[in-house]
């Protein structure tokens, strides 16, 4: 029976429709004309590029042996720096993202515009790179940490958030509906009704984010920020490869010690 | 009534116990943020200055500049920031491909997946501007140095969530495939990719959308793109350029992660 059938014409299986198959064929046709229109255009200096395998041996031969006498001179107190610029940031981007990512929940806010305007703040927050952020409040706040806290944190807000308003209006409306029905005042729905259900993705973003900003608050400095990335800056203007080396090693130790912290805490608290 | 039954029954246990760890707990966050805060020296008379400063700053900032000569060096340094974003992602996709199936400790021996993933470890560890640098010392300044070290956070980033998805994907299939006596790349063909592709598409995707971001961020350091033009716009005091750049690096972000939308949905 399923000879005949198959003489007569047996529906072919297909994965994809017509449709979905022209539509992955412009991708990848436009992939490979970007591709080839980037590698014909990107300007590379090949002088450059003769002794690139020397420079690179030559860079390592001068950061080592480091220059550990650097480290209590300069590097401790900048890493404290950077630890404070990274917490402080942390705590001030999660205070100024709460009520907008109050305002970008559809189940919390009824207003579109509301909404809408709350995207914005967090798409704007997150287009520009911290280390950009930081020129801005360099040029307003003069060189120092005031400046790279607020990058932190104004380069957070979208993040936070983003992530916290998804999070929002994830919550079963149950509890809440059980508050409001119970006569709660709107400050106790908040907290008995939404906090116990977006706790643990308010933690985790925390973390998350407290855990980049400790990288990012390493690089603010180049641009006058504050922290260790100034230490850093100093030691590359001056061709110090040794303490460059050093500064290095201790960002690499910095983080390693951080992601180890995070995963204790998330692993106890969430 | 239930006021005066209240307080007569004090015994009765209240729905929300006030919970003395969790308020130490936010006392303790607040010293820390008046403690920390004062160590950066953040005062008032400061903030007032800078209010001023930004004042002046912003001032100066608008309107954008829009003036012909500028907008071709804003074309010119966007269209190489694209050109990084896009060579950094291809070549970063590549190379994670083969990295990220190597951490995959479902499919490869342990001493292969512990030693991949302790490389992606230390390729992660790094903020890409930092490799930036890097990079600037060994090949020159100009996009090399910067989609060099796009390249390396890409793989970073990629290799890592493509071994975790490999590792997460069901092993039926690829024993059904090996049952057939299929090689290794025969394996890897038909039982490990229709698994895993769309997500690694979409990884990519998102790569390629924060390889753009970043572009913009190697070039104060050396590495490139609009962030060389806006580096020397700042340094030049051109506040009013600044601006201008600042509002088109938005915009083709914005751009782009509808881009990276759409790319996602087709490839669901």
């Amino acid at each position: 029976m399923t000879a005949a059938a198959g003489s007569i014409g047996t529906p072919r299986w297909e994965r994809f429709t017509p449709t979905e198959r022209a539509a992955r064929g412009i991708v990848y046709i436009v992939t490979a004309v970007a591709l080839v229109w980037s590698l014909r255009s990107i300007e590379i200096i090949p002088e450059f590029l003769y002794d690139a395998p020397e420079q690179t041996a030559d860079l390592f031969v001068r950061m080592w042996p480091f220059d550990w006498a650097f480290y209590p001179k300069a590097i401790h107190a900048a890493l404290i720096e950077t630890f404070h610029i990274a917490t402080l940031g942390t705590i001030l981007s999660i205070a100024m993202a709460l009520p907008f990512a109050f305002l970008a929940a559809r189940n919390f806010t009824r207003s579109p515009l509301l909404n809408w305007f709350a995207q914005f703040v967090f798409v704007s927050s997150r287009s520009v790179n911290s280390l950009i952020w930081a020129l801005l409040f360099v040029a307003i706040f003069g060189p120092g940490a005031i400046a790279g806290t607020l990058a932190i944190a104004f380069r957070s807000i979208g993040f936070v958030g983003k992530i916290f308003g998804e999070a929002l209006e994830e919550a079963q409306k149950g509890p809440i509906e059980a508050l409001v029905a119970a006569g709660a005042p709107r400050a106790m729905v908040l907290t008995k009704g939404y906090w116990p259900q977006v706790e643990p993705a308010f933690w985790s973003v925390a973390l998350l984010r407290w855990d980049i900003n400790i990288r990012e608050s390493a690089v603010l400095g180049l641009v006058g920020a504050g922290g260790i990335g100034v230490a850093l800056d100093a030691a590359l203007n001056n061709l110090y490869w040794d303490q460059v080396g050093l500064i290095l090693a201790v960002i690499f130790a910095v983080v390693i010690a951080t992601e180890f912290v995070t995963s204790f805490i998330r692993s106890r608290i969430i | 009534m239930s006021v005066v039954a209240a307080s007569a029954a004090p015994l009765r246990t209240r729905a929300f116990p006030a919970q003395w760890s969790a308020r130490l707990a936010w006392v303790g966050l607040c010293l820390y943020t008046i403690y920390a805060a004062s160590l950066l020296d953040v005062t008032l008379a400061r903030f007032v200055q800078g209010i001023e400063n930004g004042a002046r700053f912003f001032d100066r900032m608008f309107p954008p500049n829009l003036a012909a000569d500028k907008l071709a060096l804003l074309s010119t340094g966007m269209l190489e920031s694209i050109q990084i974003a896009i060579l950094s992602t291809f070549f970063g996709v590549l190379l994670s491909l083969p990295l990220g199936l190597m951490a995959a400790r479902n499919l490869t021996p342990g001493w292969l997946s512990w030693s991949a993933r302790g490389l992606i470890a230390v390729l992660r560890s790094f903020h890409s501007v930092i490799v930036a640098i890097l990079f600037v010392k060994a090949v020159g300044f100009g996009a090399l140095a910067g989609i060099l070290a796009l390249i390396v956070s890409t793989m970073g980033f990629i290799s890592k969530l493509f071994a975790d998805a490999v590792e997460e994907m069901s092993m039926k299939q690829v024993e059904a495939v090996r049952a057939t006596g299929a090689s290794f790349f025969g394996v890897l063909a038909m039982g490990v990719f229709p698994q895993v592709m769309a997500r690694f598409i979409g990884f990519a995707t998102y790569q390629l959308d924060s390889n753009l971001r970043n572009s913009t961020m190697v070039g104060l350091v050396g590495g490139g793109g609009i962030g060389a033009t806006l580096f020397t716009a700042y340094q030049r005091f051109d506040y009013d350029f600044v601006l201008t750049i600042l509002l088109a690096i938005i915009a083709i972000i914005m751009a782009m992660e509808l881009v990276a939308g759409r790319l996602r949905r087709i490839f669901q």
